[in-house]
């Protein structure tokens, strides 16, 4: 031995010491830039943003339920107050009386800079007669009684035109005075976080916030039996994050208690134990720091993924072990480590290829299998032997070993029948091919269907409706923002009026541009002016204009108002809307603009082709959320496709380079391509859809499984297979096995897909490496 | 002889020889109201105007609980009362309420629903009630009971002929009034 063990050995705990301290200051998440693009196109930008930090991703949605309607409105009201006072929350609605009037106010004082319609003509004579005569016929009508009391002030119903432009947006039932839900039976809130959507701690603190005041709010009212209710992006992001922490513990300890239960029934040694997780716990190491120092964060499902890692890691430390046990150290490295090496970088090139996809996720699956096996493999390789060395000796024969030498020829029999079976299941996966893919993304979300029912209920009860159409524009600053949607707000009016679509939100309805504020301003006649207009504006009306001093004032302070800004919409439900339709981002702010379909067009659907010809020539963009999700997930799935293609390819080409015989590369690969759509059949037999992961987990199949194979053909010059090697090819095939198939376990569907492909295609790819391995005379 | 002039003496005061003419008979009377078609005119007298807004339209009502009203003048405008949905139509934007979930529209629509209807129970849920008159010619006067309603409303007065109602009358809390006319129209 030329180099000093305890050199080694120092030079890997400094190392190991060195990984900690990096983990230790490695910022985990379970947000879901997971599956976020790393590249986004600009429309998959604005999913991004919204996603992560739209005002969307920052609203809680409430409801309460048990007591009588006052009981739950009296608890409304109260955590209404309570939150509002709470550093954690922007706003909080609940429907109430008093905060609408205040929206109604705010809207009257500020009417003649927010009304589209106030131009000169409005106030000339035939302008005034026209618009007072319209009024006056409003208040024949049930819809005008609300508009009674100020008509002395508003004579040409400014505040009517501001409320019907909200016609597009419906309001939640109410009941007791608050909002309620549609069946009557529950109080409804809306809450918007300071916390941006993709803090999750912020979230998390908000909605424990929202629960404890609940709570005290109910004690101090003497309620029992209340119950709270709570939806919404910052919910379903905290909840996954606890779930994925939950399952990787767990999956974890499982996976690890498993597989020392299988060692330490091989080895019978804690010494060995200990010596053959080694390489394990340096590879699990190895995988986080590399994620944390190339990517800043590391995903919760990336750490969940070291389940399955630890199966594979724990293969090397068991073929030395055991291979090297009867024949000595020397021997082991050079008859079975360039067998090890070449399984190693077969592994490598196939979580290898993962690295460079756009799914972010992805992407760190890669780069953490591919140190975490990397180092695995050279600790096994360089420091295993100086530490273990005379441990070695003390492997016990193995138990398995008669069974598994007559396991074989038992297995060839099967030879035929086999082929037919994968055959079979290959002609069935052709024939199914329509129903064998999950069509949309949602089969990567941890949200539950019971999560998702809630959720849509809570926000139909709201009649907070998805907005699935968007139009968005930009600015280097808010006023150019505001301009370019009021800009494009005139596009859309004339969709709207061909009835191409139902209606528009628009930020600018509340929060006109200063340019659009002072043009309106100075449409405004002058107080004398204006009252010699009224005289014959009025003349046949039953409209008396002296009645009309309030509207000589209003108009007069309106002259000198000063403009609109979004401080003075502070605290009420406009504010909300306001920022629930702009962004300030770094290089400046975006406007979003939902378009709603016509009502009662079933299809709810938008001719996006129109929309796209009204805004051709602008810089508008139209976005279809739901049409840029299944875009999303398309792209995933043929990256997926290409990436795996790509990866078996290099697998093929590494194993054909080193074989140096087609014969060897066929045999090589036949259990493999057999496998594979045994496993997917069996799959899609038990009702799994598949989606890109499960692709992914085919990868796997072929760079694990080619390990067995290659056993046993390189063993073919030394035929037969001595017993060690096949009773180490059996441990690691069951640790292995163990390790993916403890992510079948998990609810997350990541985790989960690659479990259930790769766990049985392990199991798969070594009976049938066996079955199909050359033929030798028995010993 | 006389005995006959005595009986047909007693036939002909039958009616009255049963009692008052009462809220029951009248509910009675309008529940059996087949529905149909009819003309009305509103008047609205309101402090704030010199003269009456006056609106004028047709009025359909399919008992029990479909009652359509549509304005002709001064502007167009369709109103529609489907059970519990209550929707307005003008210039080409439609609003609608659930009344289920609005308690106090719910009282104020149900004050002519439920009299159309001849829904006694249902209007003494929100209304104190009050007639007077005879079959011929009766009016029924309606004073909410529930402080909600008679913030916005101090009065309703109805008055009809047998099973039709002629008019209503709205005395809002503010001292406006409205006045609604109903003509029927003859099926044919």
């Amino acid at each position: 031995m030329k180099r000093h063990p305890l050199l080694s050995f120092s030079l890997w705990l400094l190392a190991m010491l060195a990984g900690a301290s990096i983990v230790w200051n490695t910022r985990f998440t379970a947000d879901m830039s997971f599956f976020l693009p790393s590249h986004p196109s600009p429309a998959q930008q604005v999913l991004v943003e919204q996603l992560k930090d739209g005002a969307v991703s920052r609203l809680l949605m409430l409801s309460i339920g048990g007591g009588a309607p006052e009981q739950r409105a009296a608890l409304s009201r109260d955590l209404r107050h309570r939150l509002e006072g709470l550093p954690a929350f922007v706003s909080v609605q609940n429907g109430a009386m008093e905060h609408l009037d205040q929206d109604r106010d705010l809207l009257l004082r500020y009417r003649y800079l927010l009304s589209p319609a106030v131009t000169p003509e409005r106030f000339t004579t035939t302008g005034l007669e026209a618009a007072i005569g319209e009024s006056i016929a409003l208040l024949a009508s049930p819809a005008g009684m609300l508009f009674k009391p100020f008509l002395t002030r508003d004579p040409t119903g400014e505040l009517p035109t501001l409320l019907s432009g909200l016609g597009g947006s419906s309001q939640p039932a109410t009941r007791a005075g608050v909002w309620a839900s549609r069946d009557g039976e529950r109080a409804m809130l809306l809450v918007q976080t300071r916390a941006q959507g993709s803090d999750t701690d912020g979230q998390e603190h908000a909605i424990a916030e929202v629960r404890t005041q609940f709570a005290a709010a109910a004690r101090e009212q003497g309620l029992q039996g209340m119950e709270l209710r709570l939806s919404g992006p910052g919910l379903f992001a905290v909840q996954a994050r606890a779930k994925i922490k939950d399952e990787v513990s767990r999956l974890s300890l499982i996976s690890t208690l498993a597989i020392m239960a299988v060692l330490f029934w091989v080895y019978r040694s804690f010494k060995l134990l200990a010596m053959g997780l080694l390489p394990v716990l340096s590879g699990t190491l190895a995988g986080i720091v590399a994620v944390s120092l190339a990517y800043g964060t590391v995903f919760g499902i990336t750490v969940g993924f070291g389940a399955a890692l630890i199966g594979e890691a724990v293969d090397y430390s068991t073929y030395y072990f055991i291979q090297s046990g009867r024949q000595g150290l020397s021997v082991w490295r050079a008859r079975f480590w360039p067998t090890i090496r070449l399984g190693v970088l077969t592994s490598v090139v196939g979580f290898g290829t993962l690295v460079f996809s756009g799914f972010p996720g992805l992407a760190q699956l890669g780069l953490y299998a591919l140190s975490g096996i990397l180092t695995a493999a050279l600790v096994t390789r360089y420091l295993l032997p100086d530490l273990a060395a005379p441990l070695v000796a003390t492997v016990p024969a193995c138990h398995a070993r008669p069974r598994m030498g007559v396991a074989i020829p038992v297995l060839r029999l099967l030879r035929w029948p086999t082929l037919a079976l994968a055959l079979a299941a290959t002609a069935y996966l052709v024939q199914q091919r329509e129903h064998l893919w999950h069509p949309d993304l949602s089969a990567l979300s941890t949200v539950s269907a019971e999560e998702a029912r809630q959720d849509g209920q809570l926000r139909a009860d709201l009649s907070a409706p998805d907005s699935r159409y968007l139009v968005v524009l930009s600015g280097p600053d808010q006023e150019s923002a505001l301009a370019a949607a009021e800009r494009t707000g005139a596009l859309l009016d004339g969709l709207v009026a061909r009835g191409v679509i139902g209606a528009y939100d628009s930020p600018a309805r509340f929060l006109p541009s200063q340019a659009t504020q002072a043009r309106r301003q100075a449409a405004l006649p002058g107080r004398d002016e204006l009252q010699a207009r009224l005289g014959p504006a009025l003349a046949d009306s039953p409209l008396n204009a002296n009645k009309l001093q309030p509207f000589l004032d209003d108009v007069a302070a309106s002259r000198q108002q000063a403009y609109l800004q979004r401080r003075d919409l502070e605290g009420s439900s406009l504010a909300l809307a306001v920022d629930a339709l702009m962004l300030e981002r770094p290089q400046g702010w975006s406007v979003l603009l939902p378009l709603h379909p016509r009502p009662g067009d079933d299809s709810l659907g938008i001719p996006a082709d129109q929309v796209r010809a009204a805004l051709a020539g602008s810089d508008a963009l139209f976005i279809d959320m739901k049409g840029e999700f299944e875009h999303l997930y398309q792209d995933y799935l043929h990256e997926a496709l290409r990436l795996s293609l790509l990866g078996i390819l290099f697998i093929v080409v590494l194993l054909g380079l080193t074989l140096r015989s087609l014969r060897g590369l066929l045999g090589t690969l036949l259990p493999i391509a057999l496998t594979v759509p045994l496993v997917i059949a069996a799959l899609h037999l038990q009702g799994e859809r598949l989606h890109l992961l499960h692709l992914i987990g085919i990868l796997l199949i072929v760079a694990v499984g080619s390990n067995y194979a290659l056993f046993f053909d390189h063993a073919r010059p030394q035929a037969p297979l001595d017993p060690e090697t096949l009773t180490s090819m059996g441990v690691a095939n069951l640790t292995t096995a163990i390790g993916f198939g403890t992510l079948a376990l998990s609810s997350v569907p990541v985790l989960h897909a690659i479990g259930v492909t790769v766990g049985p295609g392990a199991v798969l790819a070594l009976l049938l490496a066996a079955m199909f391995s050359p033929r030798s005379s028995p010993p | 002889m006389r005995k006959y002039l005595l009986l047909l003496l007693a036939l002909s005061f039958a009616p009255w020889a049963q009692g008052a003419f009462d809220i029951a008979q009248l509910m009675q009377g309008l529940a059996s109201h087949p529905g149909g078609k009819a003309r009305f005119t509103e008047k609205k007298f309101l402090a704030v105007l010199d003269r009456p807004i006056v609106a004028t339209g047709e009025m359909t009502y399919l008992p029990p609980d479909r009652l359509e009203k549509r304005t002709l003048t001064p502007r167009p405008e369709l109103l529609l009362l489907d059970r519990d949905t209550l929707s307005i139509e003008r210039d080409k934007q439609r609003f609608s309420i659930s009344l289920s979930q609005q308690p106090e529209a719910r009282a104020f629509v149900d004050s002519i629903r439920s009299t159309l209807a001849g829904d006694r129970s249902a209007l003494e849920k929100s209304y104190l009630l009050h007639l007077s008159g005879q079959p011929e010619k009766w009016t029924l006067t309606l004073l909410p009971s529930d402080q909600r309603i008679a913030s916005l409303i101090q009065r309703i007065v109805v008055t009809g002929s047998r099973n039709q109602i002629l008019s209503i009358e709205y005395l809002q809390a503010d001292g406006d009034r409205s006045l609604l006319n109903i003509e029927p129209i003859p099926a044919k």
